[in-house]
C-alpha cells in the first residue's frame, strides 16, 4: 500500500478552515449540486493551489468577466483539454522549481474541475495521456450526466434510458439508448496512483479523497456524482437526498482504487434501497414503465456486485 | 561570433531554441516537423537541455500543454505542419487572446487531401487571421535567426510567434549554419519574466467567459496590442543585426532599385527566383524580387516602399483560397495597393502546390508573362500555374 495514504488518518471537521475558496454569488441554479464538489474540494485543497476548469457549467457560474468566484489562479482554456493544460502547469512547475524560479519546497496542488461531456466524451483522449504520463495533478470529474451548458444533451455519462434533449423520451424511441459509459474502469485500468468515486453527500469521505488525491505523486482522479436540478428535472432541495439515494440504491458504489490494483469499498450497502426510489424523483425518468425499472435494476445490482467482488478480491494488504 | 558548421537544418533549428533555454518542450511528431522536436528530446534526455518535454498525444494536446506551461510562466516551444496545424487549429487564436509568448516552427507541409508531406504554404495560411505574429524563412541560416528572433518579440510583445520553414526544401537541408554564441542568446533573449500568471501568490483569472458588453473591447485590445507589435518585430531585428551582423527586414529587395517588374514571393523558392533575376538582368531585363519576411502583422508600409517604380507584379502564392480573389499573399498585396498611390498591376498565380518544383525557367516564363502583363486586360482573379491539363 502507498506509505502517504497508509499513513493518513483522515480530515477532521474542525481543523478544516473557515474560509472558502470559491466565493459566494456565483451563478449557478438552485440547489445546483455541481457546485458544491468545487467548494468543498477547495476547502481541503486550500489557497497554494492552480485550478483548470473545462468549458461547461461550472466555468460558465464563475467567471462572467469582470467577476470572478475564484480566489486561486483559475485557468479555462477549451471543453475537451483541462487535462492537458494542467500537464502543461505540471510540466512547467517541475522545471521552473528546478531552476531555482519557484521555491523547490513548495506545494502547489492543480486540480481540474471537468463535466462527464468534457472527461467521458470529447475530452478523453486528453485525460488518457495526461494520466499515462503520469503528471502530478487532481482531476474531478463532475458528474451530472449530460451536457448542461448547452441545454441538456446526452453525454456518455447519461444514464440508461433517460430523457435529455438528443435522446428524448420518444414514442419509438424511450430516451438514452447506451448504458452509462465505464469511464471509472477506463480510468482505473491507467493505473494511477490514485481514483476514488465520490458524492457530496457523504462529504467527509469526499474531503478524505481529496486529501488523499493531493497527497500522492502523480495523477489523481475523483469521480464525483454532481445533480442537476435544471437537467434532471429534480427538487433543488431533493439534491443531497439523491446525493445520498444514488449511494444507497447501488447505482454509484463509492470505492478507491490504489495504483490500478487495490480496490476499497468505502460504503457497504447491505440493504440497499430500490432504484425506482431513486428514479422517481428525477422528471428525466418519468416515462420509464416498471419493466424498463426491471431493467435497470438488474444492471445496477450486477454492476454494484462486480466492484464489491473486486473490493474483495483485490483489498489493499494489511501491512 | 559563433562558428559556422554545417548542419541539418532541423537539427541547428532545435540547437537554437536550446539555446533559448526554453522550459517546456510538447510536440506531437509529423513529417517534416520531426527532426526538430526528435533533437529536442535527444537533448533533454541527454541533459543537454533543462527542459520539461511532454511527448503529448495529439498537437491539440501540444498547444493545450503550451498554453498551460506558459501561462504558468515558463518558456515554451512547440512545432508541427499541416494535419498537426489543423489539429491544433481550435488552441491557435486562444494562445494569442491569452497573450501567451509561445514559439512554435512551422515545418510547412501540404494539407490533406490527397494527403501529401511535401512543401507548400496551404497548413499556415488556415491560421493568417489568429493573431499568431509569423515570419517565414528562405534558407538554414535565417530559419535559425528567426528562433531567436521570435523569443525575444514574443516575450517582448506578449503574443506567440510562428517561424515558417518550408519543409523538406529548408528542414531537411544540411547547410553551413552559423549559431550565436551562448552569451549572446543569453542577452538577447533574457530570462522570462510574466505580469500576469498562474500564481497563487497572486491569483489571477484567465479564460473568462466574455458577455457581449467586453467580447469586442477584448478583442480590440488583442488588436491593438497585435499592430503595436511591428515595431517590436522591426527592433528585435535591428538589435538582432548589432549582435550578429545579420540585417533582416520585413520586406526583403532584391534588384528592386530600377526594376519594371517584380515577383513576390515567400519563403525559400525565394533563393531560385533570385538566380532567376541574375539571370534576366544579364539578359538586361529590370526584373526585381521581393520577398515577405513578415507576413502577420503584414508591413504594409514597407511592401508599399518596396515597390519601388514597378509596372506590374506577379504574386506568387503557395496556397489556395477557394473561390476568392486571389491566393492569400495576392489578396493581401491587392487590398494594400488599393489605398495606396502605387498601383502596379497583379497577376496572382498559386503554384508549387504539394511540392510541385519550380524552376528558374519557370521563372523565367513569370517574368515575361509580368512583363506583357503591363499592358494587359487583367482577366483573372487568380490562376493555378503550372497544373497539366
Ligand atoms: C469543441 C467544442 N465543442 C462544443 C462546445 C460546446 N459546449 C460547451 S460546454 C458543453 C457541454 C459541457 O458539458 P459537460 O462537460 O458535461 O459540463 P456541464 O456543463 O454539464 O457541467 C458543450 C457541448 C465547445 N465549447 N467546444
Ligand atoms: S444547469 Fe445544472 S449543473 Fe448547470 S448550474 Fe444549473 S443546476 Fe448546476
Amino acid at each position: 500500500m502507498r506509505p502517504e495514504l497508509a499513513k493518513f488518518k483522515g480530515l477532521n471537521i474542525k481543523e478544516l478552515p473557515k474560509e472558502d475558496w470559491i466565493a459566494p454569488g456565483h451563478r449557478a441554479c438552485q440547489g445546483c449540486g455541481t457546485v458544491l464538489p468545487l467548494k468543498l474540494a477547495l476547502k481541503v485543497l486550500g489557497p497554494n493551489t492552480i485550478a483548470v476548469s473545462s468549458t461547461g457549467c461550472m466555468e460558465i457560474i464563475t467567471s462572467p468577466f469582470p467577476f470572478t468566484s475564484w480566489k486561486i489562479p483559475w485557468i479555462h482554456v477549451a471543453f475537451e483539454n483541462s487535462a492537458t493544460v494542467a500537464s502543461g502547469i505540471d510540466s512547467a512547475i517541475k522545471a521552473l522549481k528546478r531552476k531555482g524560479k519557484i521555491p523547490k519546497r513548495e506545494k502547489i496542488n492543480i486540480v481540474v474541475f471537468a463535466g462527464d461531456g468534457a472527461t467521458f466524451d470529447i475530452g478523453l483522449q486528453f485525460v488518457s495521456g495526461a494520466l499515462e504520463r503520469g503528471h502530478n495533478f487532481i482531476y474531478i470529474c463532475l458528474d451530472n450526466e449530460a451536457y448542461m451548458n448547452t441545454g441538456v444533451q446526452r453525454s456518455g455519462g447519461t444514464p440508461f434510458l433517460a430523457h435529455t434533449t438528443t435522446s428524448p423520451a420518444g414514442k419509438v424511441i424511450h430516451g438514452n439508448i447506451t448504458w452509462k459509459k465505464n469511464l471509472d474502469g477506463i480510468i482505473a485500468a491507467h493505473n494511477i496512483p490514485y481514483f476514488a468515486t465520490a458524492s457530496p453527500a457523504f462529504y467527509m469521505d469526499y474531503m478524505n479523497k481529496v486529501k488523499k488525491a493531493s497527497l500522492v505523486e502523480g495523477p489523481a482522479f475523483i469521480h464525483v456524482y454532481s445533480p442537476c436540478p435544471t437537467g434532471w428535472g429534480s427538487k433543488g432541495e431533493d439534491t443531497i437526498k439523491l446525493c445520498k439515494l444514488i449511494v444507497e440504491t447501488r447505482i454509484f458504489p463509492l470505492y478507491e482504487v490504489i495504483d490500478g490494483k487495490y480496490y476499497i469499498l468505502n460504503r457497504k450497502v447491505d440493504k440497499p434501497k430500490p432504484v425506482e426510489e431513486y428514479l422517481k424523483l428525477q422528471r428525466r425518468f418519468r416515462h420509464l414503465k416498471p419493466e424498463e425499472i426491471e431493467m435497470i435494476q438488474k444492471r445496477v445490482n450486477e454492476d454494484y456486485e462486480r466492484i464489491a467482488k473486486m473490493c474483495e478480491v483485490f483489498a489493499p494488504p494489511k501491512d | 561570433m559563433g562558428k559556422r558548421v554545417a548542419k541539418e537544418v532541423s537539427i541547428a533549428v532545435a540547437d537554437a531554441v536550446a539555446q533559448c533555454k526554453v522550459d517546456v518542450v510538447s510536440a506531437y511528431p509529423i513529417t517534416p516537423q520531426t527532426h526538430i522536436v526528435e533533437h529536442l528530446a535527444d537533448l533533454v534526455n541527454n541533459g543537454e537541455l533543462d527542459a520539461e518535454y511532454i511527448p503529448v498525444e495529439s498537437e491539440h494536446a501540444a498547444m493545450s500543454a503550451c498554453i498551460g506551461a506558459a501561462a504558468t510562466g515558463a518558456r515554451t516551444f512547440t512545432s508541427t505542419a499541416a494535419q498537426g496545424l489543423l489539429f491544433m487549429y481550435e488552441m491557435l487564436p486562444i494562445a494569442s487572446a491569452f497573450r501567451l509568448p509561445i514559439v512554435m516552427v512551422i515545418a510547412n507541409r501540404a494539407i490533406s487531401a490527397p494527403i501529401s508531406i511535401w512543401n507548400d504554404h496551404g497548413d499556415v495560411m488556415t491560421m493568417r487571421d489568429l493573431g499568431w505574429i509569423q515570419t517565414f524563412a528562405e534558407n538554414g541560416q535565417e530559419a535559425v535567426d528567426l528562433v531567436y528572433h521570435a523569443y525575444r518579440v514574443a516575450e517582448k510583445a506578449m503574443l506567440p510567434v510562428a517561424v515558417n520553414l518550408d519543409g523538406f526544401i529548408v528542414t531537411h537541408v544540411v547547410e553551413p549554419v552559423e549559431l550565436l554564441d551562448q552569451e549572446l542568446v543569453d542577452k538577447y533573449i533574457p530570462p522570462l519574466k510574466m505580469k500576469h500568471k498562474l500564481d497563487p501568490k497572486k491569483p489571477i483569472t484567465i479564460g473568462a467567459i466574455g458577455v457581449p458588453e467586453i467580447y469586442t473591447e477584448a478583442r480590440k485590445a488583442q488588436d491593438e496590442a497585435f499592430k503595436a507589435s511591428y515595431k517590436v518585430v522591426v527592433k528585435a531585428w535591428q538589435e538582432f543585426e548589432k549582435i550578429s551582423g545579420r540585417r533582416y527586414q520585413p520586406i526583403e529587395t532584391y534588384k528592386m532599385e530600377d526594376a519594371e517588374v517584380a515577383l513576390v514571393i515567400m519563403g525559400s523558392l525565394a533563393e531560385t527566383a533570385m538566380n532567376t533575376v541574375d539571370a534576366l538582368r544579364e539578359k538586361g531585363k529590370k526584373v526585381g524580387l521581393i520577398r515577405i519576411r513578415l507576413w502577420r502583422p503584414f508591413p504594409t508600409q514597407d511592401f508599399i516602399k518596396a515597390l519601388g517604380k514597378v509596372k506590374a507584379i506577379t504574386v506568387f502564392d503557395r496556397a489556395l483560397s477557394h473561390g476568392a480573389t486571389g491566393g492569400p499573399v495576392g489578396i493581401e498585396v491587392r487590398s494594400a495597393l488599393y489605398q495606396s498611390n502605387k498601383r502596379p498591376k497583379v497577376l496572382n498565380l498559386i503554384g508549387a502546390l504539394g511540392g510541385r518544383d519550380v524552376t528558374t525557367e519557370d521563372f523565367e516564363e513569370l517574368f515575361d508573362r509580368t512583363f506583357s502583363f503591363i499592358k494587359a486586360k487583367p482577366r483573372f482573379a487568380y490562376e493555378i500555374f503550372g497544373a497539366k491539363e
